[in-house]
């Protein structure tokens, strides 16, 4: 049967796989060598479920949203990860991580951060392990996220900035790369997404499955089935959505929706819509399709929320794009500010605008009545607050 | 037979030189590498510039993105270099990240490559693995060779697969960093160094990264065929620009 998920070298369908320099050899490879042993040993399990149960909180609900649901005339069920502690299922991945580096021996943490959700649950979970900890943040992105800057300084991380190039995520993402060259032997490398080299897309897809796995117990206690008809999550480097997506992505009668941020408009200029935008190539060590310049230089996105504004997107991503397996919905900032007010308005949820862009779907796409949609809510709206009041004029 | 191996068999150390093109002029190219040939450098390192190039510092970033902001592209380099083979011998190296070649299109890039007349081609970001199954056909047959890279952190047993993948020399990484990260050479290096020389490798070995002077060079090819400098370069066609590259190539042997 034809598999969504990556094979052992790391490749789903044409994309994945690790390009990478010869110094990131030997720490990728050690790493490739050892995660799925890692994670299969009982202590990591049982250190890990109990650290998910304990300190993020979960089984994070999945909450039918009764008045969304009347008003789009369908069965939305919101799986909460915006009640995950750090307030996003970022979280997930870096307690995974952080027990990966220990089992590994690793004494020192890297991590890079866009709009500092990543950073924070990084530097949260070093807080917790005592690990020494530093975080690459954009030049730019630290000026317009003074709070999430201020968290991890709290945590006890150190802030770096990127001041090459573009100043945001994806040059914080080269400067942590350097990083881990010039440290090769005592620094684990925490990639906060589903991008990056193997073994990284599938690590992190695997740390992040939990989220489907307690949608599908917790669909059957409710419905009484283990499957919707669609599962929904926003993309920007993919990984509430490869958490969201993963235990259905070998099973067609679930439908996958991915939603993109369009920015300003797909041809506007200002856009992150990496599926529409994007061609196949080379960024951070993975082939995916990203969005370059005809000559192969990668280009800047746009997106009014910082966690969707990346250039590439996950392999697992492209593949579902490119095999046709997963249907992608590109949504503009105005669409996710609007479906963001109204998720406040109808349900008393503040979501983060990554997840808004998924709420937006229900204005875009019809579904059936007795359509079971789960959305998966990533993020919560506090870390949003200053965007939205601009925006909304509050 | 290939420039480069024609000018490995040579019985002296080798000065590779390695300058960003589009740096710091759109068109200073040709005369760059005119001149370092006039000097006596052995063999030249063009550097196509990437947006995001990883493995590099803050130099080479720096004349990477001042590069592109000139306006240099795959397309234009191609057009700059396409009589050099009229006015120089010297072997000459294409060197830069994977993606814009990928985009170029990899056989129509290595054919442009052999109708220009460059010999080898280092793509730090193209694995060995990808390279023996995808591609190793396409450069044999333009005439291409291959370097790969190898540093203080690789297996014994990946130095010998890359020396068997390898036929012309093999980039020795001095140091666990980026380029320019790191002045000069200690311990580290020198067991490195000497751990290399034992192995008896089949392709001789240029060391990269950390040389910027008679001193460094003499250092890194005590034990080697020969070194690369990049990042000292660079910073001297940034002060000097282009009238002074003899002075900068006298300086080093």
């Amino acid at each position: 049967m034809k598999s969504y998920h990556a094979d052992e070298r790391g490749y789903y369908g044409e994309f994945g796989g690790a390009f990478i320099p010869e110094m990131l050899y030997p720490n990728c490879e050690e790493l490739r060598q050892n995660y799925l042993s890692i994670m299969e040993e009982p202590s990591f399990k049982e250190e890990f479920q109990q650290l998910l149960r304990d300190y993020v909180g979960r089984p994070t609900p999945l909450y039918f949203a009764n008045r969304l649901s009347k008003k789009y005339n369908t069965n939305i069920y919101l799986k909460r990860e915006d009640l995950c502690h750090t307030g996003a299922h970022k979280v997930n991945n870096t307690i995974g991580q952080i027990l990966m580096a220990k089992k590994l021996g690793k004494n020192r943490i890297i991590a890079e951060t866009g709009a500092g959700q990543h950073g924070v649950a990084t530097a949260t979970v070093c807080a917790l392990m005592g690990i020494q900890c530093v975080v690459y943040m954009g030049e730019i992105d630290i000026a317009r996220q003074a709070p999430n800057v201020a968290r991890m300084k709290m945590l006890g991380a150190e802030v770096r900035p990127a001041t090459s190039g573009s100043k945001t995520l994806k040059d914080a993402t080269n400067e942590a790369i350097r990083d881990w060259i010039n440290n090769p032997v005592d620094t684990h490398y925490i990639i906060g997404s589903v991008v990056g080299p193997h073994p990284y897309p599938d690590m992190v897809a695997r740390f992040q499955s939990v989220i489907s796995e307690e949608i599908k117990k917790q669909l059957q206690e409710k419905e009484g089935r283990k499957n919707p008809d669609y599962v929904v999550a926003c993309v920007g480097g993919g990984s509430n959505a490869a958490g969201a997506f993963y235990h259905y992505l070998d099973t067609p009668e679930v439908g996958i929706i991915a939603v993109e941020a369009a920015g300003k408009g797909i041809h506007s200029g200002e856009s992150a819509a990496t599926s529409a935008l994007g061609k196949v190539g080379i960024i951070h060590g993975s082939k995916t399709l990203l969005m370059q310049t005809q000559d192969g230089q990668i280009t800047e996105p746009y997106s009014i929320s910082a966690g969707l504004d990346y250039p590439g997107v996950g392999p697992m991503h492209a593949h579902l794009y490119a095999s046709g397996r997963g249907e992608f919905i590109s949504i503009t900032d105005d669409d996710a500010m609007k479906a963001g007010l109204e998720l406040c308005k109808l349900e008393g949820i503040i979501p983060a605008i990554e997840s808004s862009h998924a709420l937006a779907i229900f204005e875009e796409r019809k579904f059936k009545k007795n359509d079971v949609v789960v959305v998966n809510l990533s993020g919560r709206g506090d870390k949003d607050l200053q965007n939205y009041i601009d925006y909304f004029r509050l | 037979m290939n420039r480069i191996k024609q000018k490995l068999q040579e019985d002296k150390k080798i000065l590779s030189i390695y300058f960003s093109a589009g740096y710091p002029n759109l068109n200073d190219t040709v005369k760059i590498i005119q001149d370092l040939e006039k000097n006596g450098v052995d063999l030249i390192e063009i550097g196509l510039p990437f947006s995001d190039p990883l493995a590099d510092g803050p130099t080479i970033q720096e004349s990477s993105t001042t590069a592109l902001k000139n306006g240099m592209n795959t397309v234009l380099l191609f057009e700059q270099l396409k009589d050099i083979r009229k006015s120089v011998s010297i072997p000459l190296i294409l060197m830069g990240y994977f993606n814009p070649v990928l985009q170029y299109g990899v056989e129509e890039f290595c054919a442009k490559c052999e109708e220009i007349g460059i010999d080898g081609l280092i793509l730090p970001d193209l694995p060995l693995n990808v390279y023996k199954e995808e591609y190793e056909a396409i450069f044999k047959k333009h005439g291409l060779i291959n370097v790969f890279l190898i540093t203080p952190q690789t297996s014994d047993e990946r130095i010998k697969a890359i020396d068997n993948a390898s036929e012309g020399f093999i980039y020795m990484v001095s140091s666990a960093s980026t380029t320019g990260a790191k002045q000069g050479f200690g311990a580290e290096q020198t067991n490195y160094f000497d751990r290399i020389a034992q192995m008896n490798l089949n392709n001789p070995q240029i060391v990269g990264f950390g040389i910027s002077n008679s001193e460094t060079f003499e250092q890194a090819t005590q034990n080697t065929k020969g070194a690369i400098i990049g990042s000292a370069f660079i910073k001297h066609l940034t002060k000097n620009g282009v009238d002074k590259i003899g002075d900068f190539v006298k300086q080093i042997r």
